[in-house]
């Protein structure tokens, strides 16, 4: 247990690790030219070669690269990615800045997401009507095909423009949230719901739902009493992937409505080049996906006495 | 010898070779599928030769038809300098296409070939490459794909290239799966047996017999990389722009949406209908080839 | 107050002119049983014997009313105790399953849900029968009873254990209690031993015997088996392709079988042979050159179990084991799941390394070869797997297939010369040129084990080590097989090592025998001393599980055990 709880919490430290050291690469050893980076690109050729040393010197770009990614890992350490170039703030309070915003607005899509694909996995499996499955079924595929751009505008259009219901933009007050949370929502039901279909399809097909038949069960006992928890712990397995998409969502639908939040100010970030701030953000990122899948890997085994009792005494595997 | 009795023969599965015109007699059964077929077509149709779709140019526009609703003569209506959109959505299939397909074709080929190294050789070269697959499933593949184009520069090219890394992962992962489960066929350890090489095993049983679920997995990532070819054009990493970029496209009408939806709607609506297609087509050739 | 009344003359369960269809198509339907009449009466135990495809599973499937969505009823009835059920809804179905007709399925392993104790299990029975509403301790009482009526001596423990911490047997039984729960007045079981070990089969089979007697309900049980058939039940019925051939008690079924189909079947059955099978060309000559060409010596393999709390544990899945095989002859391994003959053929052909011993090809030396040298090595040592299904490239066609080990050898260069060969190959195994181009789903299980056999044999090998290979096929088919290796062993002079946990087909095949138990062997020699004076506990103990004792039938004693019948002949 213990070994299993080192192995999985390294593989986690090693993800963040190394986010960052592809990060650094990608924005600090492979721009010809990083200090151009950390100027506005409209203001560069108004530089003076003095103030540009002035600038390399002071972030350490005159140093030997190993220098410089060592100095920067240490500072990383400490929760200390330097400061943004555009504002001059550090880095990490401008993203605790913007957090809770995000963090309201995915965690709002995440638990509409959640409902939406058990109803979905639900209904398609207690219909006993073929054409009630088969639209179901069709809707996953449909929500993961749009474009969080395009559906995002479409509910402007209609809720927020034609009737009025919403405010189309800005970030005050429950209101204001909804259609975000929304738009959010569909891009990421959709591969949960997917899922959960097939494994709901799967096991209402197995063995023991046969023998629950047989010990004079009725269809939605079935589905609720043996189906619904093992079919729905994978949706555990897909809890990275469903960050991930969360992630990239919150960056369109924040745009699309002009909300603030972690998405919009990578977007800005990316758009002036302020790499300190690019840097923090995906290493803040990868670091959340790996402590997520660290929290799964941790929690599946309490969940399914299988795994637990492999843990405890041993799996077989040949040497 | 006795005649073979084998009353019980199983039913034939699937066919060997089933014929084309036995497919083509299949799609007809699916009008989903056979339509979905028509879209992805008559869009490829776009991007090869778009002059046969449409009479407008995508850039010169009449500044008096600006923001004309969609009609007859402008199926999807006119942009804020009258440009007719139908014809830019039919000249920007070019662009947001190459770049899908070049997305594609990136992390299809490095991605298939590091899944098939790592789960073949096993040991450590397996654990170096998914400890790197892992990293890069860290990072969300948007924003990955926005730091290497903002590294990169702004251009579609560039775009198609971002896509195809972060999308390296997903096909290793799935490369490697599909190898570990197949390695352990009986049909492998009879190939050893009956005198193979490693290299032999490989390539003749190994590769055609995983091929099949990444070929999959690249029908649905088809889709998966138009929208995000199309986000980043939507977020402005990609084309300036005059030029018709479906994202792009989308971006533009954004503004005026409360004035004139169609605008941003109709590309976005024909983007979104591809993509639908897409997976469909990818749905359907799973269900086929499940074993 | 159950929803059936009773009334004392119907019979528990009666099905008449039942026929049940599959959907194959838009408007398509393929018949899988077609008018099947069929009744049990109380206290009585029958028999429906069938091989793969006969619909035997879907008639029962149908009794119940289990049906997948793409089967239905066409027209016929079903009637428990006299109410015809036929077309109920599965509301109303609910309350005859578990209360009136038990079910015991076929694979103990997936039968139970894995993340719920087995107590909870047996309670929903319990409470989903329960006549009138009683308090959660009734219940516990209830299914604790349910569970020592299964012969789970230690019920409490069971209770509180998950299905993955039980063998299967241990799981069967548990579903043996399931059934039990609901009190039903018959039992339904369909291939209830199927997945297990023989000896565990005769416990479990013996236990349903019992309990027919004890509670006096009547037991309909479904299987491929005709030897457990006979053994077992009153009356049996055999089904062939959705109909019912053959019908009666036991013993006329043996003295006057009415049904062609019925005597290949019992023709077929390991036990009804009189001992080892004679080539089809004649009486074999004994082998004079009974030189070894395989030895084996003291192999031992361990696994590794990746241990919690930095403990480690090792399973001894081979432990220091020889074996010698005898040139021109056939030496069978025998041994239940978890004896390590498996682990024995693999180390034999080095598709698993040995951790010690060794093992020689005539006075080649194979273990601890070269990748190089062990291929030149198996040009003479091939092998033929278990599961036809698994074993052939799903994408290679049967002409590709015979031919890979020729062009792997490099043993014939030219096309045409190959395709000859090939041919040629496939005629030693009675297939020919037109199933050249097919591929293996287009084929039965028995035909893709003569293609697996054809392979084998392209690069003229001396030995051939058979893994189980008749061990997933039907009777009849597992005997042509059977008479094909006897055959072709005549004419090549080959030696084989046949892995097989089926003591009838030992005695049909086999001139020597090694019986193997927990990675050790227990007894080792000639089939017939063997199987006449088995020296060690172990083989008695197998020799009687066997089931099919009356399977010889006309004449002898219906209660004389199959060992002892071997033990005649041999």
């Amino acid at each position: 247990m213990l070994r299993y709880l080192a192995l999985k919490a390294g593989r986690a430290l090693f993800v963040v690790w190394a986010a960052f050291t592809l990060t650094f690469v990608l924005l600090f050893v492979l721009p010809a030219n990083p200090v151009d980076l950390l100027f506005d690109p409209a203001e560069l050729n108004t530089v003076t070669p003095e103030v540009r040393a002035q600038v390399a010197e002071s972030y350490g770009f005159n140093k030997p690269v190993v220098l410089q990614y060592l100095a920067r890992l240490g500072h990383a350490l400490t929760g200390d990615f330097g400061n943004s170039v555009q504002s001059g703030r550090s880095v990490t309070a401008t993203i605790l800045d913007v957090l809770p915003s995000t963090l309201v607005l995915a965690s709002g899509a995440l638990v509409l997401a959640l409902l939406v694909a058990f109803a979905i996995a639900l209904v398609a499996t207690s219909t006993r009507r073929p054409w009630v499955r088969n639209l179901v079924e069709a809707l996953p595929s449909g929500a993961v095909s749009v474009p969080v751009f395009l559906s995002g505008i479409l509910m402007l259009q209609i809720f927020s423009f034609q009737l009025g219901w919403f405010p189309a933009f800005g970030d005050r007050g429950v209101k204001s949230l909804v259609l975000p949370v929304i738009t959010l929502a569909i891009p990421v039901a959709g591969p949960i719901a997917q899922l959960l279909v097939r494994s709901f399809a799967t096991e209402f097909r197995s063995g023991y739902v046969t023998t629950s038949w047989a010990k004079g069960a009725t269809r939605s006992g079935i589905i609720v009493r043996d189906v619904f928890r093992n079919a729905g712990l994978p949706a555990l397995t897909i809890a990275g992937i469903t960050f991930g998409n969360l992630i990239a969502g919150s960056v369109i639908t924040e745009t699309v409505f002009a909300r603030q939040g972690i998405g919009r100010m990578t977007q800005a970030a990316i758009n002036t080049l302020d790499v300190p701030l690019v840097q923090g953000v995906v290493v803040l990122v990868a670091a959340s996906f790996a402590l997520i899948n660290l929290i799964v890997d941790l929690i599946y085994p309490l969940l399914d006495p299988r795994l637990r009792a492999a843990l405890a005494v041993g799996s077989p595997r040949a040497a | 010898m006795t005649v073979p009795l084998d009353t019980l023969a199983a039913p034939a599965r699937r066919g060997s070779a089933r014929p084309l015109l036995g497919r083509l007699g299949g799609l007809a059964r699916q009008p989903v599928l056979m339509v979905s077929w028509i879209i992805v077509l008559v869009v490829i149709g776009w991007a090869v030769a778009p002059r046969l779709f449409t009479s407008y140019s995508p850039y010169e526009g009449d500044s008096a038809a600006s923001f004309a609703p969609p009609s007859v003569e402008h199926w999807f209506g006119t942009d804020r300098l009258g440009r007719d959109l139908f014809a830019r959505t039919v000249y920007g299939a070019h662009t947001t296409l190459t770049a899908t397909l070049l997305a594609v074709l990136i992390a299809f080929g490095i991605g298939t070939v590091a899944g098939l190294i790592a789960g073949f050789s096993g040991g450590i070269v397996d654990t170096a490459v998914m400890r790197l697959v892992d990293v890069f499933l860290a990072i969300p593949s948007l924003l990955l794909a926005m730091v290497v184009v903002s590294v990169l520069g702004y251009s579609t090219q560039n775009i198609a290239l971002a896509v195809g890394i972060s999308s390296i992962a997903s096909f290793a992962r799935v490369m490697r799966a599909e190898v570990l489960a197949v390695v352990t066929q009986d049909y492998v350890r009879a190939a050893y047996g009956l005198g193979r090489g490693r290299l032999g095993v490989m390539l003749r049983h190994v590769v055609p017999n995983s091929l099949s679920s990444v070929v999959a997995l690249a029908a649905l990532e088809v889709g998966t990389a138009v929208l995000a070819v199309a986000s980043l054009g939507f977020l402005g990493y990609g084309a300036p722009p005059p030029q018709p970029e479906w994202g792009l496209l989308v971006a533009e009408g954004r503004d005026y949406v409360a004035t004139h939806p169609w605008a941003a709607i109709m590309p976005g609506l024909a983007l979104a209908l591809v993509v639908v297609a897409a997976h469909r087509i990818s749905t359907s050739y799973r269900k086929e080839h499940r074993r | 107050m159950t929803d059936v009344p009773e009334r004392e003359e119907d019979p528990l369960l009666r099905i008449a002119g039942l026929a049940i269809d599959y959907r194959t198509g838009r408007r398509r339907w393929t018949p899988a049983v077609r008018g099947v009449d069929l009744h049990v009466d109380p206290g009585e135990f029958v028999s429906l014997v069938g091989e793969s495809g006969s619909g035997k599973s879907t008639l029962v499937q149908g009794a119940l009313g289990l049906l997948p969505p793409s089967a239905r009823i066409r027209a016929g009835s079903i009637a428990y105790s006299g109410v015809d059920v036929t077309g109920w809804s599965d509301q109303r179905m609910a309350r005859v399953r578990g209360n009136y007709v038990g079910f015991i399925p076929q694979d103990p392993n997936t039968s139970l849900n894995p993340v719920k104790k087995i107590g909870q299990q047996v309670i929903e029975s319990v409470r989903f029968n329960a006549p009138d509403a009683r308090n959660a301790a009734q219940h516990r009482e209830a299914a604790l009873e349910s569970l020592r009526t299964a012969g789970l001596k230690d019920a409490e423990r069971v209770f509180h254990q998950y299905p993955h911490e039980l063998s299967g047997g241990m799981k069967q039984r548990a579903l043996i209690a399931i059934a039990l729960a609901g009190r039903p007045r018959i039992v339904v079981a369909d291939e209830p031993t199927s997945a297990l070990d023989v000896t565990v089969q005769k416990v479990i089979l013996d236990h349903l015997m019992r309990l027919r007697e004890e509670l006096g309900i009547g037991i309909l049980l479904i299987t491929h088996d005709l030897g457990v058939a006979l053994d077992r039940s009153d009356r049996i019925l055999v089904m062939q392709d959705g109909r019912i051939v053959e019908e009666g008690p036991v013993r006329q079924v043996l003295e006057n079988t009415t049904h062609d189909y019925t005597r290949r079947l019992l023709d077929a059955a390991p036990a009804r042979q009189a001992g080892r099978l004679e080539p089809t060309s004649g009486p074999r000559a004994r082998p004079t050159d009974t030189s070894p060409v395989l030895r084996a010596r003291a192999l031992t393999r361990t696994y590794q179990l990746r241990g919690g709390r930095g403990r480690r544990r090792q399973l001894r899945a081979l432990d220091g084991v020889d074996l010698v095989v005898r040139k021109g002859t056939t030496h069978a391994i025998v041994g239940e799941s978890g004896a390590g003959k498996s682990t024995l053929a693999s180390i034999l052909v080095q598709f698993t390394a040995a951790d010690s011993g060794t093992v020689h090809i005539g006075d080649r030396e194979l273990t601890g070869l070269g990748r190089r040298e062990l291929r030149e090595i198996r040009r003479d040592l091939q092998f033929v797997f278990q599961n036809p299904f698994t074993s052939l490239d799903p994408r290679f066609t049967v002409g590709k297939l015979v031919a890979e080990p020729l062009q792997a050898f490099k043993l014939a260069t030219g096309k045409q010369e190959r395709t000859a060969r090939v041919v040629e190959l496939l005629g030693a195994v009675a297939l020919d040129e037109s199933h050249l181009h097919r591929l293996p789903a287009e084929l039965s299980g028995g035909q893709r084990q003569r293609v697996a056999i054809a392979r084998a044999l392209a690069p003229n090998p001396g030995i051939l080590v058979l893994d189980e290979a008749v061990s997933a096929l039907d009777v009849s088919v597992q005997a042509q097989i059977l008479q094909l290796l006897v055959d072709l062993q005549a004419e090549l002079g080959l030696s084989y090592v046949f892995v097989t946990h089926d003591l009838g087909v030992v005695r049909l095949i086999a001139d020597d025998v090694t019986v193997m138990k927990g990675g050790v062997v227990v007894e080792t020699g000639p089939v017939e001393q063997v199987l006449r004076s088995p020296r060690h506990e172990y083989t008695r103990e197998l020799l009687e599980a066997v089931p099919g004792a009356g399977i010889n039938g006309a004449g002898t004693s219906g209660g004389e055990r199959v060992g002892a019948a071997i033990a005649h002949q041999a």
